[in-house]
């Protein structure tokens, strides 16, 4: 038996539905939150690699490394934040971002 | 079952455990190290899909750097774990389920659905082509605009870092070069007329010298 592209799909899947239990558990914590967006990014480009391979296309890789660079900017912005939210709360619970009264 | 089903799933296995233990570790810095073995573990998968350049931009940029990064700021934040991890698992049956209905629909599905087993074989001279080359001259080719866009959001996310978090100390001695050099002589320096001789002061009044005498 050998590996198929449904495989690939569903390490996919699963690893999406982790990231998003990790939501769901971590609604207090920012910095695993920023983790669990990694997770989904990570589980979106597994998809792209595996499709570009079993299709034949490399469009499929070279979107992947646009997700990396824009994921890679995404992470910088949002740690940014976060220490400046630590420097002003002294907290990263997500329940004290509060201010604006929304 | 030959070699590349067995890493194929040594490497899921090891994937989605590290996954796990991301969302659940009590320490974040654990968090971030093993977020670090899942990210190598998702290379290792690339590799198979022979899909060699982005598996190792992934070792290289998200182990390398980003990671890197957030291990930095988890370590720099004095966070209190107890705090944050009040009411962990009151939402944790509804989390699981919902998880568990996501992950088995979608499996259900894919693996059904997706029973695609033999890549398309290339032939002629693409198939003598790296991955890392054909990747390069698409990318420098047809999507020349993109990269150029990719490289300005990159530009726009280090300004945007260094600017939301530069901060100036108050006491800082620092000296503005601009104003240091414009500076003149006579800003600095100045000349003031002195007497040559000067008058001695008035002797003090004998009556006074009198009284400290007494005491």
């Amino acid at each position: 038996m050998s590996i198929t592209l449904g495989h690939y799909l569903s390490i996919g899947a699963l690893l999406f539905a982790l990231a998003v239990v990790g939501i769901f558990l971590n609604r207090k914590n920012l910095i695993v939150l920023l983790m669990a967006i990694e997770l989904m990014l990570l589980a979106v480009n597994i998809n792209f690699v595996a499709f570009s391979r079993y299709l034949g296309d490399m469009h499929g890789q070279v979107f992947v490394f646009f997700i990396l660079t824009v994921a890679a900017a995404e992470s910088a912005i949002g740690l940014a934040i976060l220490v400046l939210l630590f420097r002003n709360k002294n907290s990263i619970d997500v329940q004290d971002l509060n201010s604006l009264k929304g | 079952m030959d070699i590349q089903t067995g890493f194929f799933y040594l490497f899921a296995a090891v994937l989605l455990f590290s996954a796990f233990k991301v969302v659940t570790a009590r320490n974040p810095v654990h968090a971030v190290l093993y977020l670090m073995l899942t990210f190598s573990q998702a290379s290792g998968l690339w590799f198979l899909l022979e899909a060699e350049f982005l598996a190792i931009t992934l070792v290289l940029v998200y182990l390398g750097a980003v990671m890197v990064l957030f291990l930095f700021v988890v370590m720099m934040l004095d966070i209190n774990v107890d705090t944050l991890r009040a009411g962990f698992w009151k939402h944790f049956p509804l989390a699981a389920t919902l998880g568990a209905v996501v992950a088995f629909e979608m499996a259900a599905v894919l693996m059904s659905g997706f029973r695609l087993s033999q890549a398309p074989q290339v032939v002629g001279p693409a198939a003598q082509v790296a991955n890392a080359q054909a990747l390069g001259v698409l990318l420098y080719t047809e999507y020349l605009m993109p990269i150029q866009i990719a490289a300005a959001i990159l530009l726009v996310a280090m300004v945007a870092a260094i600017a939301l978090t530069l901060r100036e100390r108050k006491d800082s001695k620092a000296i503005n070069p601009a104003i240091q050099v414009r500076v003149k002589a006579r800003d600095r320096l100045e000349l003031v007329k002195v007497a040559v001789t000067q008058p001695a002061p008035a002797p003090a009044a004998p009556e006074a010298a009198a009284e400290e005498k007494k005491q």
